[in-house]
């Protein structure tokens, strides 16, 4: 096993078990966005889309680099973009409103 | 290392603290906005720093910056318009959209590196390329046409019952055989272009015999399990290019696609092998055993309904599937602000499968500016119920059944609301018909239970007319 293998093998499993850590903590309440967050960060593929485009010499190269920039572009700009619509609507109670709002225990202290 | 080339690196780094600093800031409401943007800044950093190396590094020809910036313009404004225009409710099919070409995104980048390999005449690459390209090739392209048949089915374009293709099971046995055997023959190295086309088509067609046979209503687990392979994908990729950010990046969504996975399958009370197989109870039996529902249904009147919510105390909302289908977030909403004038506490309680992905009804009810203080978890609500006067379902079904604390039956285990529990119950449906799991649900048999047959979105809107009519003070 090559000394680079054993480096990105051990990042991949170390985020892995970041992710499993922080994920789990995020509420049922976001998952959707969650989820459309976790999307866009795969967007990160935008990069490595980008390396390669660069490497590309050849007609199919060309072919394959353009699609991949595209799928790419769309993924992070689009994943962003609607995740930001999404969590700009989830909003807390209105202060003046609602009389009886002290007597509801929000859900997100409840174990 | 050049200077440049080590400045990237770090760079890449403080982007993927960033990602996982904006995954943490997700765990409220409150702060979930705040790390969406650390996640922007971060991928933004990391793109920038691409960029910086492509152009200290040289070699990149015209002809490849017009490739690269047309292509990636396209790609952003079509991202960008249809994150813009997309309606809430259509929020899975878009989610779906963006797996696939995150998925193909990253399939392409292998083939790209692949092509680039021939090209320079190179006899084998290493064992660790050739494994991850073998696998980020499949991987994405099982995404990409599993996503994109997926997001079809949800649009309403592909039917949303499961497909039974004659011979699928022929078909997949020779697809995977394939698909497994062109990988392994990659693995050993050869940079052999048609044994990866070979490959490639066997995983495009596995995409799409996959999906097709899953129900309408199991697509929160395909596309969570989706959303984990394309992560997973990405990660590849990094391997083939022996890039940290993507590994990183790629694992952190392989992370989150599993534990949703996971969760709503728990959910469901159903085995992932059990769901990609398909057909819950196959689909058809439903229809013929839907008249075995007998006793004695009551049924109630607008008049009635807005009464008993209008006098209440404590009333518990129950929305489920069939509100989301429906479109009547909004007449809920309506209702809820209706009984919250006069003093009437009133909570939503989520099933985690409510709606078309996880957590879809809490996007959609936020919409629609309920507080998400109102939205209460399924164990939060249980803990709610026995105190509440009225629980008020609408086009929720198999999540209320009470035969699930019972063994022996199809949905037997499955966690549910604690409707029976309420005082009163009143359920919003067409009709005695049964939900996914095909079996009869008796709590609408109970005797506190009453029935009010409408569609959800003119049920609704005629309960909130009554409220206004007959309760004036």
């Amino acid at each position: 096993m090559s000394h680079q293998l054993l480096t990105d093998l051990s990042i991949f499993i170390l985020s892995l078990l970041v992710g499993f850590e922080v994920i789990s903590k995020v509420p049922a309440t976001l998952h959707t966005p969650l989820m459309s967050a976790a999307n866009s960060i795969h967007g990160i593929v935008l990069a490595g889309a980008m390396l390669t485009a660069a490497q590309a010499h050849s007609n199919l190269g060309y072919v394959l680099a353009f699609f991949a920039m595209m799928f790419a572009g769309m993924n992070v700009a689009g994943g962003y973009k609607v995740t930001d619509r999404m969590l700009k609507m989830f909003k807390r109670r209105p202060a003046n409103t609602a009389k009886p709002a002290e007597q509801i225990t929000p859900a997100e202290v409840r174990p | 290392m050049s200077t440049i080339q080590t400045i990237v690196d770090l760079i890449y780094l403080l982007a993927a603290a960033l990602f996982v600093m904006g995954l943490h800031l997700m765990n409220s409401p409150a702060t979930a906005r705040k790390g969406s943007q650390f996640s922007v800044v971060g991928m933004v950093l990391a793109i920038c720093a691409t960029l910086a190396y492509l152009i200290d590094a040289g070699g990149v020809t015209t002809t490849g910056w017009v490739v690269l910036s047309v292509g990636f313009a396209i790609g952003t404004l079509v991202g960008l318009r249809s994150a813009d225009k997309v309606k809430m409710t259509d929020i899975p099919q878009l989610v779906s959209i963006f797996n696939a070409v995150g998925g193909g995104a990253a399939a392409l980048v292998a083939l790209t590196d692949f092509v680039h390999d021939k090209n320079l005449h190179v006899a084998a690459i290493g064992p660790t390329p050739a494994v991850a390209t073998a696998l980020d090739v499949l991987i994405g392209a099982v995404t990409f046409t599993g996503s994109i048949i997926a997001a079809g089915k949800l649009q309403g374009l592909i039917s949303g019952s499961p497909i039974i293709i004659p011979g699928s099971k022929i078909i997949n046995t020779i697809l995977t055989v394939v698909g497994v055997g062109s990988a392994a023959f990659l693995f050993t190295g050869a940079v052999n272009t048609n044994v990866l086309i070979l490959l490639l088509v066997a995983a495009l067609l596995f995409g799409i015999t996959l999906v097709l046979p899953i129900g309408g209503a199991d697509m929160p687990v395909v596309i969570s399990l989706l959303n984990a392979f394309t992560g997973t994908a990405v990660a590849m990729a990094g391997f083939v290019i022996d890039s940290s950010a993507l590994i990183i990046a790629g694992a952190l969504v392989g992370a989150s696609g599993t534990i949703l996975t996971k969760l709503m399958a728990d959910a469901m009370n159903r085995s992932i092998p059990n769901i990609m197989i398909g057909g819950f109870g196959q689909g058809d039996t439903a229809a013929v055993a839907a008249g075995a529902v007998s006793g004695n249904i009551k049924q109630l009147s607008a008049d009635d309904a807005a009464i008993q919510l209008s006098y209440a105390q404590k009333v518990i909302f129950v929305p489920g599937y069939g509100l989301a289908a429906a479109q009547a977030q909004r007449e809920l909403k309506d209702l809820s602000q209706l009984l919250e004038d006069r003093g009437v506490e009133v909570l939503f309680a989520i099933h985690p499968v409510a709606g078309r992905m996880p957590g879809h009804m809490n996007v959609l009810l936020a919409e629609v500016d309920v507080p998400y203080t109102q939205l209460y978890e399924m164990e939060a609500a249980n803990l709610e119920f026995p105190t509440a006067d009225v629980a008020l379902v609408i086009g929720a079904n198999d999540v209320i059944n009470p035969a699930a604390r019972r063994p022996g039956n199809a949905i037997s285990g499955m966690p549910i609301l604690d409707v029976d529990k309420a005082k009163n119950v009143i359920v919003i449906k067409r009709s005695m018909g049964q939900g996914y799991a095909g079996i009869d649900n008796e709590l609408y048999l109970d005797e506190k239970t009453s029935m009010f047959f409408a569609d959800g979105k003119k049920g609704l809107a005629s309960i909130s007319a009554a409220v206004r009519e007959l309760v004036t003070d």
